[in-house]
């Protein structure tokens, strides 16, 4: 915000000599150029956001199977459809017991991997690349490696192999809900793509907790490890925190690609946008209720972010800017 | 980061201190467990891409293949079963100008946001700001309505372009451009550039580091995107290498050494990206505005 008025302050001398010749004036008025630089960008974002959020609003008002054009004015409809649909709510379910377990877990191994990383005197930099190097590789392409030989059904899985080793037999990782093993698979997988990525985050916050406070720490008598953690580091990571885990349930929020290639054809474990993809591009394509789902979807993430935002301040750091 | 700078002298003793609270060899079998498990799914990967499939499904587990079959590299192109070839050159194109086009129009609109003075600025910025609360996954739906009613369904056209407006990058490029030294552009426009000029020829040049780390970030993101490529990708002419993975799982037929051989393919050319522009990955997540 103080940019714009200084800079407000700053402009008079380029407009005074602009008043002389007009066309040179219309390329350097401040007003034609933040179009020119943010027009493109507006453009798009009005017609491939907005229009489609709107259309969406429009078409979950109507009877729309198979077409995108429909005629058939049905009110909520499509939204008591929705609500009252049990595997939509199972897929809301699914989200908050996903959420409650990769949240907390990646929390945690992220800032576990960034303190051992942050404390290597040598090979520091491999070490953080090794971590790291799981982030190029896909949803798709780790899903296969967990399903296919990681966590596969038969003897040749390589977590078969393991408890076969101690004579436990063959668990059927993925096939069924009850134990509910796949938990432990696509937790798993995203716990694998993901804390590199979050590691780093905690690495450069780690950094740049000043020194002194552990000086004066011990000077004060904590014992390095558990008291220096607990009383300096944890508090100092604060605001990163805050932020790790407003992204990791936002990402939580939009899983598809390791529950769509992991559980293909089960009833179960699925979340909210695999229901919605079913419902929109499925068999029926019935892009109303796929239309009040995404809507319905969109108003909850809205909720919970900015619930999130009042109870851990996030976005305060932006305004005071 | 700059706070880091002057306190390097001091570290030494402290990290020592330190590291003798847990005992430095202990430290390094801790990390090198960890390291060995971040490491497995890669090997598995090559483990079983240079199998047989009667040895990767066997009954003994073997961690080394006996006889390494080098032949199954070419195996994934010469499947009929899915044109792979295609949908790799599909996904090179679509990463490429995908990471193209959002370097070009966020950083326009980040800049004019963030340094071009327009008394509605503030208001144009809110409006980017609230399609951050709507994740681009959960509108996918109408998306896809749009899209395809445009006929771009199965075209590079409809796999690239609603993706480029991504109000998150443009974000990211006026929260750098905030920051960036006023001077440079001042000295610009005293010689007599316009705001059009001053970008291209000081502001951009000055800020090829930012621009690396962004482009790494966004092409990792549109090589690996699975969704939109699914949805869009109707017919297999059209399907990038992340759907044609994804086909290999449903398919009846499972060929183990084939189907990890073209992950195998599919990984490699981020690893290279990874490789050689980690050191800008790395600044830019850890610039990436969510600094404490």
């Amino acid at each position: 915000m103080s940019t714009t008025t200084t800079r407000g302050v700053a402009q008079p001398a380029p407009a005074k000599v602009s008043k002389g010749r007009p066309r040179r004036g219309l390329l350097a008025s401040s007003t034609f150029n933040f179009w020119l630089f943010t027009g493109p960008f507006l453009i798009g974002l009005v017609i491939f956001v907005f229009v489609p959020i709107g259309w969406s609003i429009y078409l979950s008002f109507f009877e729309a199977r198979f077409t995108v054009t429909p005629s058939q004015f049905i009110g909520f409809e499509n939204y008591t459809q929705v609500l009252t649909d049990v595997d939509f709510l199972n897929s809301l379910v699914t989200f908050t017991v996903f959420a409650a377990f990769i949240v907390p877990a990646t929390w945690a191994v992220s800032l576990g991997l960034a303190l051992l990383v942050n404390r290597l005197r040598f090979m520091r930099a491999f070490f953080r690349s090794v971590f790291f190097l799981p982030t190029a590789v896909s949803y798709v392409a780790a899903s296969l490696i967990w399903k296919m030989s990681l966590f596969n059904g038969v003897r040749f899985g390589l977590a078969n192999t393991v408890i076969g080793w101690f004579g436990i037999d063959n668990i059927a990782w993925l096939a069924s809900p009850d134990p509910p093993w796949y938990w432990l698979v696509i937790v798993t997988v995203r716990l694998w793509l993901q804390s590199g990525f979050y590691m780093i985050l905690f690495i450069a916050a780690l950094q740049n907790i000043p020194r002194e406070l552990y000086e004066a720490a011990s000077l004060d008598g904590a014992k390095p490890g558990w008291q220096t953690f607990r009383y300096i580091t944890l508090p100092q990571l604060r605001a990163t925190s805050t932020a790790v885990i407003l992204l990791l349930l936002v990402a939580a929020y939009q899983a598809f690609d390791e529950f769509f290639n992991l559980l293909p054809k089960a009833t179960w474990g699925q979340p909210p946008l695999v229901e919605l993809y079913k419902m929109a591009l499925g068999e029926n394509q019935n892009y109303g209720a796929g239309s009040a789902g995404a809507v319905v979807l969109t108003m909850l993430i809205c909720v919970v972010t900015l619930l999130q935002g009042k109870f851990m301040g996030f976005g305060r750091g932006e305004e005071s800017k | 980061m700059t706070v880091t700078a002057p306190e390097t002298g001091k570290k030494k003793p402290t990290g020592s201190r330190r590291g003798g609270v847990m005992g430095s060899s202990g430290l390094y079998i801790a990390t090198g467990v960890a390291a060995l498990l971040f490491l497995l799914p890669f090997y598995l990967i090559v483990r079983n891409s240079l199998m047989t499939d009667p040895e990767i499904t066997g009954e003994n587990w073997k961690w080394f293949p006996t006889d390494i079959q080098w032949g199954n590299i070419t195996e994934p192109f010469n499947d009929v079963t899915v044109d792979f070839a295609q949908s790799m050159w599909n996904s090179v194109v679509v990463a490429v100008l995908h990471t193209t086009g959002i370097l070009l129009v966020c950083s326009l609109a980040g800049y004019g946001l963030a340094r071009i003075p327009y008394k509605h600025a503030n208001k144009v910025f809110y409006v980017v700001l609230t399609t951050l609360m709507v994740p681009t996954a959960v509108t996918f739906v109408p998306s896809f309505v749009l899209v395809s009613s445009f006929g771009w369904v199965d075209s590079y056209r409809g796999l690239i372009i609603p993706g480029l407006f991504s109000g998150f990058t443009c974000f990211l490029f006026r929260q750098y451009f905030l920051g960036f030294p006023k001077e440079l552009e001042e000295a610009a426009r005293v010689d007599g550039l316009g705001y059009w000029g001053a970008y291209w020829r000081v502001v951009v040049p000055n800020s090829l580091n930012f621009f690396a780390a962004i482009a790494t970030i966004t092409f990792i993101n549109g090589w690996n995107s699975f969704l939109w490529p699914l949805v869009i990708g109707q017919d297999p002419s059209a399907w990038t290498v992340q759907v044609a993975l994804s086909s290999y799982m449903t398919n009846q037929t499972v060929n183990y050494h084939l189907i990890f051989m073209a992950t195998a393919i599919s990984i490699l050319p981020l690893l290279f990206v990874f490789l050689f522009l980690q050191r800008w990955l790395v600044q830019g997540i850890a610039q990436t505005g969510i600094k404490g």
